[in-house]
């Protein structure tokens, strides 16, 4: 070999050590995260890890040319615990970006510290409307949801293409509830549709027997809104006193969700619930996506699963997007708001200049398909935003859904 | 009283560390640390309080966190929702806790044991259940959160984690002192003789009654100076600072530390403020570990850490 033709080859070899040289000597991005990984809300926590996780591992914890350390810790769903583990994170591990949380009384407590502390904070799932709207903070990106948001859709689709004109609506009692009950009354009631009565019950409850029995029967739909334990207790009570079949039975995207789904019976099927995601999404992204969860944790991705799955692509192509120097943390909460991950498992998504996510939103019925029961998307609204149709000035005017 | 004169050399030294690392670590320590540090001073307090409780008078309370939590809600609402200034907003959280101490103390003052437990536990669940669903007040599940520095409002030159643990530590000593000097009291004796023999006491012509009323309402009193601390503290309240789980969880400090030791119930919160927050860094597992902490302490030192070593009162 002739040292002329041997030169550029030796060239770009050096030119390869120094570059990767260079890659290892930068320290590791620290992401710090933390969910509820005991207590009652355990399984949607660890759900939302599990989604997190997957995608690290597709990328083999590596962004931007450096390696990632991830940073888990356990909020325990109590307000005052999230705190401590955040600043646990932020001021003894130093992590340059934070994510998660679930409850949305631990997103409303940790966004003063993240603003003081100006640490760039990614919401896969807490969803109360204010965090994106009267109480948003620069340094936090929703890429969830807000409550309400599918529900302004969904009460416009049960009006108009479910032919439904009165409903009771019976929600857990807290701002969840409230915001999403309150986006389905003002569209479905602003296309003059009626809302009987709404029941509202608390987060403790065993038995429903008392609400169910003040439903009328001569209303066209219940709306519910539920999860976990209460929407498997409710799906059962609902048949046993004789109102499937008799009543439609519509809600919120929870109440079905594949958390709960697969320990559902018969009594399940036929529901219509919104959502921005479900695992049965018949697109290449999200089959791949719920084909490997399923291979990986042998059970369905719930939405909790895909928040991550999705707010972990978001937050590594806004790391990529600045090279990895997450030192400047202006910056990459810049690029948190300017990203635009591709090829996720919900569908399109950008941010709104609100810091909230326009998706897609899917209107699903459950179906068993192959002996399982799924939510199939039976129809799409494109690119709905917190705002719906309305003047975001003007709705910001109003207050907040309530009771 | 016999028990006292069991020689436990290990106190004093024990004492002193604690006094030596309470007063002069936190500026060697990184901010999280200090922030545990300042947690345990709080807690502190409060478990202190629970302990005159428990350990003094003998009335096992499980509804305690309430007047703490109840106390952090009147600073919460007074400094958001009016705008209060600090001291307005800690006079209202003071009277707010204490008040309904004293209001609660009629209710329960005459039941004793498990029926005090029951019953405490019960109002303790009304108030919890008051702060999740008052929301024009409280917020609801959300709670309320944005309550300024305390540091800049009591005229502190600096702000951050370290002058507010000494201001916490402040408290902390203020209160201590004045605990210490109630128990020690005549006073402080005659809830001891209730919680030992209440029909020789009653028999002797004391109000037993009011004298366990009283001691309610200072519990109550002190509970709430933790719950306004712990409220500028976290910047925000919401209701779990007041439901049954907490409640249990300031159970476990006095009994795990020692009732009826006041110190005792300090070492019960520091330890679990700092084995909750060390450990669950490390294991996802770590409530179990937790458990095995409070199983081996009730089969080894079933009068708490702080009484080990020395005569249990049945002997």
């Amino acid at each position: 070999m002739k040292l002329s033709r041997a030169l550029p080859l030796l060239a770009s070899l050096c030119a390869a050590t120094i570059v990767f040289a260079q890659t290892d000597t930068r320290p590791p991005i620290k992401i710090g995260f933390m969910v509820p990984l005991s207590g009652g809300n355990a399984q949607n926590g660890r759900d939302i890890l599990n989604g997190f996780l997957m995608y690290l591992d597709e990328i083999g914890y590596r962004a931007g040319g450096r390696r990632i350390d991830l940073l888990v810790e356990d909020d325990e769903a109590i307000p005052a615990v999230g705190l401590t583990k955040a600043r646990k994170l932020v001021e003894r591990d130093e992590v340059h970006v934070m994510a998660g949380a679930l409850l949305s009384s631990t997103g409303y407590a940790l966004a003063p510290y993240i603003t003081s502390m100006k640490i760039p904070m990614v919401y896969p799932v807490v969803s109360a409307d204010d965090l994106t709207q009267r109480r948003r903070s620069e340094w936090i990106v929703r890429t969830g949801w807000s409550g309400s948001q599918p529900n302004h859709a969904f009460g416009e689709y049960a009006y108009q293409k479910l032919g439904i004109r009165s409903v009771v609506t019976i929600a857990l009692d807290y701002a969840f509830g409230w915001e999403s009950v309150g986006g389905f009354e003002r569209t479905f009631v602003a296309q003059g549709g009626r809302i009987r009565q709404k029941l509202w019950v608390p987060l403790s409850v065993h038995d429903f027997a008392p609400y169910l029995a003040q439903i009328p029967r001569d209303v066209d739909a219940v709306y519910a809104l539920l999860l976990g334990r209460a929407a498997l207790q409710f799906m059962r009570q609902y048949q046993e006193f004789g109102l499937k079949g008799r009543v439609r039975l519509i809600g919120g995207g929870t109440t079905t969700d594949e958390h709960v789904l697969p320990f559902m019976g018969e009594e399940a099927v036929g529901t219509i619930t919104a959502l921005h995601y479900s695992a049965a999404l018949d697109t290449p992204a999200n089959k791949a996506f719920a084909e490997s969860y399923r291979m990986r944790y042998k059970k369905v991705p719930s939405y909790y699963s895909e928040s991550m799955y999705t707010g972990g692509k978001w937050l590594i192509a806004a790391i990529n997007a600045i090279d990895g120097r997450v030192e400047d943390r202006q910056a990459l909460v810049d690029a948190l708001r300017r990203a635009k991950p591709t090829d996720l498992p919900r569908g399109p998504i950008e941010l709104d200049e609100y810091g909230n996510p326009i998706e897609n939103v899917y209107i699903r019925r459950v179906e068993r398909v192959n002996g399982q029961l799924q939510n199939t998307v039976i129809d799409t609204f494109p690119r709905v935003s917190q705002f719906w149709t309305f003047d975001p000035a003007r709705y910001l005017s109003e207050p907040l859904y309530a009771r | 009283m016999a028990e006292r004169s069991a020689p436990r050399a290990w106190r004093t030294p024990g004492l002193v560390l604690l006094a030596v690392v309470l007063l002069a670590s936190p500026p060697f320590l990184s901010a999280y640390w200090v922030g545990l540090l300042t947690q345990v001073v709080i807690l502190g307090i409060l478990a202190m309080s629970l302990d005159l409780l428990i350990g003094y008078t003998g009335l096992p309370s499980l509804g305690h966190a309430g007047f703490f939590g109840v106390a952090a809600y009147g600073v919460g609402v007074l400094s958001t929702t009016y705008h209060a200034g600090v001291w307005a907003s800690v006079t209202g959280g003071l009277l707010t806790g204490t008040l309904l101490a004293a209001l609660f103390g009629l209710i329960v003052s005459h039941v004793r044991d498990v029926y005090f437990l029951m019953i405490t536990m019960a109002l303790g669940m009304v108030l919890w259940g008051l702060s999740f669903r008052w929301i024009p007040v409280t917020g609801g599940d959300n709670g309320i959160s944005g309550i300024p520095r305390l540091e800049g409002l009591v005229g502190l030159p600096v702000s951050g984690p370290v002058p507010f643990y000494y201001v916490a530590l402040a408290v902390f000593a203020v209160c201590g002192g004045l605990m210490m000097l109630l128990v020690r009291s005549p006073f402080g004796l005659t809830l001891q003789g209730i919680r030992e023999q209440e029909p020789r006491m009653r028999s002797l012509g004391f109000n037993t009654w009011l004298h366990s009323y009283l001691s309610y309402v200072g519990a109550g009193l002190f509970a709430s100076i933790a719950g306004i601390m712990w409220a500028y503290y976290n910047g925000f309240v919401s209701p779990t600072y007041l439901d049954l789980t907490a409640s249990s969880e300031l159970f476990l400090m006095v009994t795990l530390g020692g009732p009826s030791t006041l110190v005792g119930p300090v070492i019960g919160a520091a330890a679990i403020v700092i084995l909750k927050n060390v450990m669950s860094a490390y294991t996802a597992r770590w409530l179990l570990i937790l458990g095995i902490i409070y199983i081996v302490t009730i089969l080894w030192a079933p009068q708490g850490l702080w009484n080990l070593g020395g005569r249990s009162k049945a002997e």
